[in-house]
């Protein structure tokens, strides 16, 4: 543990004293800033560590598959209301790629958390049981009443038959939705990951507006210009939703909203951040272009996708650093709870 | 107070008495734990070994960390009780760290050893007689060693799952994997648990983790096997020297505070205890620890909350949002057709 070297000229390289590395020097050292990043929030703490190591155990799970099942959820729930939205207004352009849209993406949505669970028969475990106090059961039995209720909207919408049916199914999926969308942010919020829970007011507010963006993104893509009036507005509203409570929340974090300025986090979110707001703007004012349409709906689902990895990624390293644990406990002890 | 706490009855939050008769045992026997005791720990790792050997734990990985005796690092699925090395530059009792000694000839002092008539001679280990501090039994409170002696003091304390009173693991594990048993104790049923990992970043000890290449999750069951045949886990079996002492939870509570009442009136004013309170975060842990230094030095959260206490409100919030998710789309569909 020591970095002194006995020579032949005495010891080089001692530090003062024989200290091991427990206080401030044991955190890990800051790498350099890239670019014009935003100045840290919260001067350097000081605080103690065992020898730096975290002192949480890491989300063990893989950032495709989890941070992909977050996104794809809110793909679908928001794609739903757009669905069952469009076939109320007599849009039939808008609902028939918003059911498709809503069917396909929880199916992979689905698939990713087969793939991170490791074999499909462990995805009947979570159906053993219903706890409020677990979100990820609570998740599973909302998936397993919405999941066949999309594939069903979708295929009466193939097969051109079976309507009532199929309005139902899309009426009933619209319901469940939203709650499809925002209960993620829970699945996240509930765990001692710093820079995921200490955001848990603003986190729905955050995965709801990114839901918005995303659906409205792919239903400005894909349907045709004259129907895609609603979708335009969701796409503005979805963002300034998005946008507006990432902000608040970063701001009310304190500490452990530093990991959302740092790194890839931060290079993700910047980017979803641009392409947010970039494919809001242009559906706003894109007008009938269908290269335009396309270029919006391809940023706002892109956009979508790197908020929700960026958030993923930004926890991961919050827990890997034992600082984001330490100093906000220490802080609480000594305001005395 | 929380308007979520007085909805769930203090199930989710605060202390909790009866832990297993909350979970369905009428005639529980009473709750059983571990009080770990550091100021006694040798760091000699035959917890460690004990625990591997008992539960048939895979090898953890061979790996030299180069920063102290310590090449564990961490619990994990593969380490469920790991020996934490601290080597500090403070004192025990009433030394003077870092005092130099250039102008002492340290070939006359050896010389004088064991003839001045204050020394407590070769092959000494405690305080002589008469110096010891009120309320130290010469020779019983080994952290007091004689002025000067040292500058530098190691740090050894013998980690484990904490058996929270409010569990996160438990609470968020969505297949009922982890249950609650009859000792009070958190155990994983290793057939049930299909891998899903939530329980890993719920944890406000970083305990329980995934093992690589099985995908379910590991840790300290405090060795239930042992408990319903009567035996003492095998942690505490091994330890030498009642580092770690295994018990009812109650009695536990009394020794650690009479030890540290000793430790106290022997000079150690840096020992305290940790986990123990039932008003903490967690409701109190089923195994705590006495600590001679802060308990983030030893790599442990200072002051852990069980996670789902705000759960009651994320709900609300998740609510809440979802709503406005619906108002947005409905708001986007408000005009007319076009």
């Amino acid at each position: 543990m020591s970095e002194s070297d006995v020579t032949r000229d005495g010891v080089r390289g001692a530090r003062p004293g024989r200290q091991a590395p427990t206080g401030a020097h044991a955190g890990r050292r800051r790498r350099g800033r890239r670019g014009r990043g935003e100045q840290p929030m919260v001067p350097e703490a000081e605080f103690s560590s065992y020898y730096g190591k975290p002192v949480l155990n890491k989300p063990t799970w893989k950032p495709l598959d989890i941070a992909g099942y977050l996104y794809l959820g809110g793909l679908a729930g928001a794609s739903s209301l757009l669905a069952a939205g469009a076939q109320a207004s007599g849009r039939p352009g808008l609902a028939a790629p918003a059911k498709l849209g809503a069917a396909g993406a929880i199916s992979v949505s689905l698939a990713a958390l087969v793939h991170d669970l490791g074999r499909p028969a462990r995805f009947l475990n979570m159906l053993r049981v219903l706890k409020p106090t677990s979100p990820m059961s609570v998740g599973s039995w909302l998936l397993a009443g919405y999941a066949p209720l999309t594939l069903t909207a979708a295929a009466t919408e193939v097969a051109g038959r079976y309507r009532l049916l199929g309005s139902a199914a899309t009426a009933a999926s619209a319901v469940l939705g939203p709650a499809v969308a925002t209960y993620t942010a829970v699945l996240l919020a509930d765990t001692a990951v710093p820079s995921w829970h200490e955001g848990y007011r603003e986190l729905p507010f955050v995965f709801a507006g990114s839901a918005a963006t995303a659906a409205s993104g792919l239903a400005l893509a894909a349907a045709p210009a004259a129907q895609a009036g609603p979708a335009r507005r969701l796409a503005v509203l979805g963002a300034a939703l998005e946008l507006g409570a990432f902000r608040a929340m970063k701001r009310r974090m304190g500490l452990s909203a530093e990991p959302f300025e740092q790194g890839r986090p931060h290079l993700l979110l910047r980017a979803a951040e641009a392409l947010t707001a970039g494919g809001a703007a242009l559906a706003l004012f894109g007008g009938r272009d269908r290269r335009l349409l396309l270029a919006a709906g391809a940023a706002l689902l892109t956009g979508s996708a790197a908020l929700r990895f960026g958030v993923f990624h930004a926890g991961v390293a919050s827990a890997q650093d034992p600082k984001y644990t330490v100093v906000p406990q220490r802080e609480r002890l000594e305001r005395g709870r | 107070m929380r308007d979520g706490d007085e909805v769930h009855g203090h199930l989710l939050y605060g202390p909790q008495p009866d832990v297993a008769g909350a979970s369905g045992y009428p005639d529980a026997p009473p709750r059983m734990g571990f009080f770990t005791d550091t100021s006694v720990c040798i760091g000699c790792k035959a917890c460690e070994v004990a625990c591997k050997e008992w539960n048939a734990i895979p090898e953890d990985g061979l790996v030299f960390t180069g920063m102290s005796y310590d090449n564990t690092q961490g619990l994990g699925a593969d380490t469920w009780r790991h020996v934490a090395f601290i080597e500090q530059r403070k004192p025990f009792g009433g030394q003077e760290p870092g005092v130099g000694h250039e102008d002492v000839d340290v070939f006359a002092a050896a010389a004088r050893l064991g003839t001045g008539a204050s020394s407590p001679g070769p092959g000494a280990t405690s305080p002589p007689p008469g110096r010891a501090p009120a309320g130290a039994p010469a020779g019983e409170i080994s952290p007091v060693s004689p002025d000067g002696r040292t500058e530098l003091r190691w740090l050894m304390a013998s980690d484990v799952c904490k058996h929270c009173t409010h569990a996160a693991c438990l609470d968020v594990c969505p297949t009922g994997a982890l249950f609650r048993t009859e000792f009070g104790t958190v155990v994983v049923q290793e057939d049930i648990c299909n891998g899903c990992g939530y329980c890993v970043p719920a944890c406000p000890y970083g305990v329980i983790d995934q093992r690589e290449g099985d995908g379910r999750v590991w840790k300290c069951t405090l060795c239930y096997d042992r408990l319903g045949a009567g035996m003492e886990p095998a942690c505490a079996k091994a330890c030498p020297t009642d580092s770690i002492q295994f018990g009812p939870l109650q009695e536990l509570r009394e020794r650690a505070a009479e030890r540290v009442a000793q430790l106290h009136a022997a000079g150690v004013t840096d020992a305290r205890l940790y986990g123990e309170s039932p008003d903490d975060g967690v409701g109190g842990d089923g195994a705590f620890f006495l600590l001679l230094d802060e308990p983030e030095v030893y790599g442990l959260p200072p002051d852990p909350v069980v996670t789902t206490r705000d759960l009651p409100d994320m709900w609300r919030h998740a609510a809440l949002a979802a709503v406005s998710l619906a108002a947005l789309a409905l708001g986007s569909f408000a005009r007319r057709p076009r």
